[in-house]
């Protein structure tokens, strides 16, 4: 029996993670796959409450995530994909036209 | 047993996220990524949702990263990343990271400490309970689901479907 303490800590960890490598990476791609690291560790906070307090609705709710996840990923792939064929790069340091 | 399996799966999940951060090359962190998602369907197995972890696998580990890695070959980023000078900058975001860490473990603390219900419900872990509830209770949210899977699909082909000419 595994508490789910222990499963809440992981998505806590995996959520920080998620964070410090939105912040430390400089390209949009592993940005990007930072955020799919960040919903994975709210997917897993979602399992382990559900299974804590002994209801399903979590394990609908993380499908949902997961299609929404996956819709995001593919539009988000496009904007990515079109920065860089206007830009030619891809590295935020590079991306500067917005900054006031 | 089930506790070596957890702290054996958590160990991969968290040094596969803290491999991605410390690469410089793209096409290495998305294959560092695949195995932390793989072991995170293994951990969702543990928590009786047998079907979240299959979807986990096949959509995360499966479709999404190779998503990932098409596009990265698409870039064809040959030369990695250069060095950062810019020092401050991730020492103020792991400053932050380390607050953040700091209050969501309170918050996990609370959400535990507070009265739990009755743990380990027989249909909890039945997929045919899952699917009554997803076509009774979010029978909306399902429906606007899939319009928004196709709002995605149409929107990325219109995005990136163009060619360079037009």
């Amino acid at each position: 029996m595994i508490p789910s303490a222990a499963f809440l800590i992981l998505a806590v960890v995996l959520f920080v993670l998620g964070i410090v490598a939105f912040l430390v990476k400089r390209d949009l791609l592993t940005q990007f796959m930072a955020v799919e690291v960040m919903l994975n560790a709210g997917n897993l906070a979602f399992l382990a409450l559900s299974k804590a307090l002994g209801r399903p609705d979590g394990q609908v709710v993380v499908l949902f995530v997961i299609t929404v996840a996956a819709a995001e990923a593919v539009v988000g792939l496009a904007v990515i994909v079109l920065v860089f064929r206007q830009r030619k790069t891809i590295r935020t340091d590079d991306l500067k036209e917005l900054r006031g | 047993m089930a506790l070596i399996i957890f702290v054996i799966l958590a160990a991969l999940c968290a040094g596969g996220v803290t491999a991605m951060i410390l690469s410089r090359n793209q096409a290495h962190s998305a294959l560092f990524l695949v195995l932390a998602f793989s072991s995170l369907g293994g951990i969702f197995g543990l928590l009786d949702a047998p079907f979240a972890a299959a979807v986990q696998v096949l959509v995360y580990a499966g479709a999404i990263m190779v998503l990932f890695l098409f596009a990265i070959m698409m870039f064809n980023l040959s030369q990695p990343e250069p060095p950062s000078r810019k020092r401050v900058r991730t020492v103020l975001g792991l400053a932050m990271a380390i607050v953040l860490l700091a209050e969501l473990g309170l918050a996990a603390r609370k959400a535990l400490s507070s009265p739990q219900g009755p743990a380990g419900l027989p249909d909890a872990r039945d997929i045919g309970h899952i699917g009554r509830l997803l076509f009774s209770d979010h029978l909306y949210a399902f429906e606007i689901t899939s319009l928004l899977i196709l709002a995605a699909l149409v929107g990325a082909m219109a995005l990136a479907g163009r060619t360079e000419g037009e």
